[in-house]
């Protein structure tokens, strides 16, 4: 493989596969704290 | 007995006898690294370090990275075989709160844009003349990360590993010196004045300890050769949020990383041999890892414009320039800026899950670039 089309293919891959990833990831996060909200309570201290 | 003491004497002679150009010129730029470290507080658990070892290996017949040399173990037990940078990272994620980031996960694609830089210098690097491997490990200066340059160069191009981590850290340490005037040149006056409301959005402890676990199983089935850097940093937050393993925690935050920087440091001054890191070859890595910083600040910023436009100027583009991995630094950066603008603008939250986001993002641009590197069959799987 020539010089440039190494170069070329890592980086709109790279930046490509790194964007899309992070999409994922911040979709994953959503999807998270759909699936357990926060519930108030959490941040009462314990008792007794 | 006179022949006898001549010889003696002449062995107290041998280091000024052998001692080059090069060796003085290298003890000078490792007291540079030390005077920055100690009075300028530049990165000091690492220049400090880096600096010292730098000087032992220049002492003439000292044979610090001889085979039996002291700095030798250590190198070929840490660095050689990346345990190292991958025990900081586990120190990393016991550390981080990605609680900013989890309130405001969208702002993660500011994370992602500002690792840009590693792959636009990828290609200046190859157009300069640097071989595929080598541009690689030049490129990842724009990881802005230590422990994610380190591994990569130490794996693909250890002859560079001392010019890629001193660039690296150097650099990171400047970041309040390079961002500001990018980010002005890029930004409108009335855009750095956006205010932009505090989102506090709680989040559950459900959320934060499955986020290591998910991410971990996520990216590294994505990105495999990326799966050791991510998985020590997700392991390092998995044992700060489960709350149950505080022992190991405070370990992975104190006595590892303590003790691993200290070695890493004096490894990588190890590296800096006269005859390895005299060379023009140096200056252009260095010269590199300032262009890749700033390439950088500048997509993030530009994303930050378009994530402003998108928004109908909710979003400030300045915190686009904390998607980088330099965490607090680049978003205390954002919050300094902001203010010099509109006093009653605090961008601190939102530049922090930007930075949180550039964390993950230095981790899973070098994971991809690994795993793309497999696929292309550059590297070996």
């Amino acid at each position: 493989m020539d010089t440039w089309t190494f170069g070329w293919t890592l980086a709109l891959i790279g930046m490509a596969g790194t964007m899309l990833v992070l999409w994922c990831l911040s979709l994953l996060i959503l999807l998270l704290k759909k699936l357990f909200p926060y519930q108030p309570e959490e941040s009462a201290s314990p008792k007794g | 007995m006179e022949s006898a003491l001549i010889s003696g004497l002449q062995g107290l002679l041998l280091g000024v006898t052998h001692l080059g150009v090069g060796h003085v010129i290298m003890i000078l730029i490792a007291s540079l690294l030390l005077y920055l470290g100690i009075s300028k507080g530049y990165e000091p658990l690492l220049l400090v370090p880096i600096g010292f070892g730098a000087i032992l290996v220049n002492i003439p017949l000292a044979e610090m990275m001889g085979d039996d040399g002291f700095l030798r173990y250590f190198y070929n037990a840490g660095v050689r075989t990346e345990v190292f940078p991958l025990l900081i990272f586990l120190g990393i994620g016991a550390m981080t709160d990605f609680q900013p980031l989890l309130e405001n996960p969208k702002i993660i694609l500011l994370g992602a844009a500002g690792q840009f830089g590693i792959f636009l210098t990828l290609l200046l690097a190859l157009a300069l003349g640097f071989d595929k491997l080598d541009a690689v490990a030049v490129a990842i200066i724009g990881a802005c990360d230590g422990p994610t340059a380190i591994y990569v160069s130490s794996k693909f191009a250890p002859h560079l590993l001392a010019a890629v981590s001193v660039a690296a850290y150097s650099y990171m340490s400047l970041v309040p010196l390079i961002q500001p005037p990018i980010m002005r040149f890029l930004t409108t006056e009335k855009e750095r004045k956006i205010a932009m409301g505090v989102v506090r959005e709680p989040v559950s402890k459900t959320t934060k300890i499955l986020f290591p676990i998910v991410v971990t199983i996520f990216a590294s089935i994505l990105a495999p050769k990326g799966a050791p850097l991510i998985g020590t940093v997700m392991l390092g937050n998995l044992m700060k949020e489960s709350g149950v393993v505080d022992r190991l925690k405070r370990a992975a935050e104190n006595e590892i990383a303590n003790i691993v920087t200290l070695l890493l440091g004096l490894c990588i001054g190890a590296t800096m041999e006269a005859d390895q890191f005299l060379q023009a070859q140096t200056l252009l890595v260095l010269g590199l890892g300032f262009i890749a910083i700033s390439l950088d600040t500048v997509v993030g910023v530009l994303f930050g414009k378009l994530m402003c436009l998108l928004t109908a100027g909710k979003i400030n583009p300045l915190i686009g320039a904390a998607g980088i991995s330099a965490f607090p630094m680049a978003a205390r950066v954002v919050q300094v800026e902001g203010q010099k603008y509109n006093k009653k603008n605090y961008l601190l939250m939102p530049a922090m899950s930007a930075n949180a986001g550039g964390q993950i993002g230095s981790v899973i641009a070098a994971a991809v670039m690994l795993s793309v590197l497999q696929g292309m069959g550059i590297v070996g799987g």
